[in-house]
């Protein structure tokens, strides 16, 4: 019998991880400080704010966009939430949700933009998504360790990677959607290709990219419970605290905590979207 | 003069080998015949044409037959493979991406069959829309929106959203979002064809009443021959992506080139393309401003017809006498027409369509009257006379048709 010998994808990956951090974690660990410091000081100013405070802005917030009923959830939500004593986790998952969905914004927008625009950019960009989506978000835990460290900012590198696929993907398809003839109509007009961008596609996009900011909000929501098991704090250490001492009331809290907020956010963004379509 | 469009030998073909196509088509390899053997799509085959400053164009044909391919390589929007398209004498294939901008910028005005009007902005924003890309002036550039909107007769819809107008009225921001930029050339491809019937004929109507106020040069594209023959000043026929003929609406009517052409002249309603002038008959007698019943009467007599037309001194068209009133004007020995003659009558002018009379004539008992622009008599329209000038031209020689 001829035995084909493992192939070594495992010593390899981890040979190049080694590399990697042994020669450019001090540039990773010095951005990881630099955003620590960002994190810790926006849920140092929401706490600055009175919880009483804070939910009445949010409340007004939520007035603004969508209707009252929204608002008087919002109001008792947050309030439950401080009831529950959970107010400082819930803004340090608030902020690194915000961090990280701007982060993914941030990239995966201009990627989405470029992917619509150009068919090279479009075939490299999509697969890797395809790959970035489906790999278990558990996978880009413990690689980024070794470069940010345990804590916050490794959470946020995971939760980036895994959420930012829809904000590209939602963009690249909005803008793919905008009607030929729009198009045509800007073209004849001698529009060039950042004018077209900008005046007609971007516009005309707009509630598709809100649908994927929308999702990538979500996504952030669902790894806050997987980013606490290196150390990220928030709602999602509340529950993997409860699970590890076999407290299911305590875990249940932190779950229902990360439930509110997340209809909060869920349906303001979808709002904002919807908003711009009229 | 010269043309400000020229358009020589273009062509259009689709995919890899288009030029292969065109080659082919050189050899003289029919569009099916291309499509079939080396499976090339030829749009546009070797068509020529030219069009004067200030002259409205009308490229015809069914879909399918290449007139929005056509008009589309005009403006470049649609590479051709071959041929020559000239602007004001300059060779636009020849410009690159920078210049060709800068071209579509100040000539082209496009208006599309589905308007094609940007949904998150308002009137006003979608008329500035081509000035914007100019990087016009803010206050020059509303300005010259609002001249355009009142251009088309928006005045008051400026803040609306496309989606609050029907569809002549977005119609109508579109012509405005072209005219707004002052371009030499317009180009209306299907403009009016999503319009139900009678705001598209009020359409057509407003847009002869513009073209006289800004004389630009348009191509109209339709498939629509009674579109095409009212609004063109010439017409030109496509099929299959190649040119059939070219010619006034009179032309195409009365000489259809093919069996194509006289296809699609046969289904044409002859009334709304006909005039007053050739279908009417020189007036054989008419009673002068000096003419008393019993002159009138000898003439009417003479002719054996029972009415007659009254002129004034200046030999203007006065009204029509009737025989019956005339005979009894004399028993009582009156010596002037004066007192019989019905001045209520139908005037027409040489242009009118035969479609705007038609009905008055079926219950008129005497000719529809037809004057020139200083209401002198030139010419009187009888029902009998009519009938046979549409049947004549109605017909088309049967000869070849077997």
């Amino acid at each position: 019998m001829i035995t084909i010998p493992k192939f070594p994808l495992d010593k390899g990956v981890e040979a190049v991880i080694d590399f990697l951090s042994d020669n450019f974690a001090f540039i990773t660990k010095a951005v990881a400080k630099v955003v620590e410091s960002g994190l810790e000081s926006i849920v140092d100013g929401l706490m600055w704010l009175h919880p009483a405070v804070f939910i009445l802005i949010a409340a007004l917030i939520a007035w603004r966009i969508a209707k009252w009923r929204m608002a008087l959830f919002t109001a008792l939500g947050f309030a439950f939430i401080w009831n529950l004593q959970l107010w400082e986790p819930m803004l340090e998952t608030l902020a690194l949700v915000a961090v990280a969905t701007s982060i993914a914004v941030a990239i995966g927008v201009p990627l989405g933009i470029f992917s619509a625009m150009y068919q090279g950019i479009y075939r490299t960009v999509f697969p890797i998504l395809d790959f970035m989506q489906t790999m278990p978000a558990f996978v880009y835990l413990i690689p980024a360790i070794p470069f940010f460290g345990l804590g916050t900012v490794s959470a946020i590198f995971s939760t980036v990677i895994f959420a930012m696929p829809p904000a590209i993907r939602l963009t690249c398809l909005g803008i793919k959607q905008v009607p030929a003839p729009l198009i045509e109509a800007s073209d004849s007009f001698g529009a060039n290709r950042f004018q077209k961008l900008v005046k007609v596609q971007l516009p005309i996009a707009t509630p598709t990219m809100m649908a994927g900011v929308n999702q990538t909000i979500m996504l952030s929501l669902s790894m806050v419970v997987i980013a606490a098991m290196i150390g990220a704090g928030g709602l999602g250490s509340e529950v993997w605290t409860g699970i590890q001492r076999l407290k299911p009331g305590m875990a249940f809290e932190g779950g229902l905590g990360v439930v509110i907020l997340a209809i909060v956010l869920d349906r303001l963004t979808q709002k904002l979207g919807a908003k711009d379509k009229s | 003069m010269n043309p400000i469009i020229e358009v020589k030998n273009l062509y259009k073909a689709f995919g890899n080998r288009a030029k292969e196509g065109v080659r082919l088509h050189q050899q003289g390899k029919s569009k099916d015949e291309i499509m079939r053997e080396a499976g090339i799509p030829v749009g546009v085959a070797d068509v020529s044409f030219e069009v004067q400053q200030g002259e409205i164009l009308v490229i015809m044909g069914l879909s399918g037959s290449g007139k929005s391919t056509l008009v589309r390589c005009i403006n470049r929007l649609i590479e051709p493979t071959a041929g020559e398209v000239r602007i004001d004498g300059t060779d636009i294939l020849a410009l690159g991406r920078h210049d060709l901008l800068q071209l579509r910028q100040k000539k082209f005005g496009m208006v599309f069959q589905n308007f094609a009007l940007l949904p998150h902005r308002t009137v006003l924003h979608n008329v500035e829309f081509g000035l914007e890309i100019q990087k016009t002036d803010p206050v020059k550039m509303e300005q010259k929106a609002m001249e355009a909107i009142n251009l088309v007769g928006l005045e008051g819809w400026e803040q609306s959203y496309p989606d609050q107008l029907s569809g002549g009225m977005q119609q109508r921001v579109g012509l405005a979002r072209a005219l707004a930029v002052d371009p030499d050339i317009l180009l209306m491809d299907e403009a009016f064809s999503a319009l139900d019937p009678l705001i598209r004929r009020d359409m057509q109507d407003e847009l002869i009443n513009l073209q006289e106020r800004v004389q630009k040069t348009i191509l109209f594209i339709t498939h629509d021959l009674d579109e095409a023959l009212k609004i063109g000043d010439r017409i030109i026929l496509l099929k299959d992506g190649a040119l059939v003929q070219e010619g006034t609406a009179e032309d195409i009517l009365t000489n259809p080139a093919t069996r194509y052409v006289q296809k699609f002249v046969e289904d044409v309603d002859l009334t709304k393309v006909l005039t007053a002038r050739s279908v009417m008959k020189k007036p054989r007698a008419v009673a002068q401003y000096q003419d008393g019943p019993r002159v009138a009467l000898r003439k009417m007599d003479e002719e054996s017809i029972s009415s007659l037309f009254a002129l004034d001194k200046a030999h203007k068209l006065k009204g029509v006498v009737m025989a019956a009133d005339a005979v009894d004007a004399a028993k009582r020995g009156e010596k002037i027409l004066d007192h019989i003659i019905n001045t209520d009558i139908i005037k027409v002018k040489l242009d009118t369509p035969v479609a705007e009379f038609f009905s008055d004539l079926a219950t008129l008992q005497y000719p529809v009257a037809v004057v020139d622009d200083n209401d002198k008599l030139v010419g009187v329209i009888i029902r009998g006379s009519l009938l046979a000038g549409l049947a004549e031209r109605g017909t088309v020689d049967n000869d070849n048709n077997s």
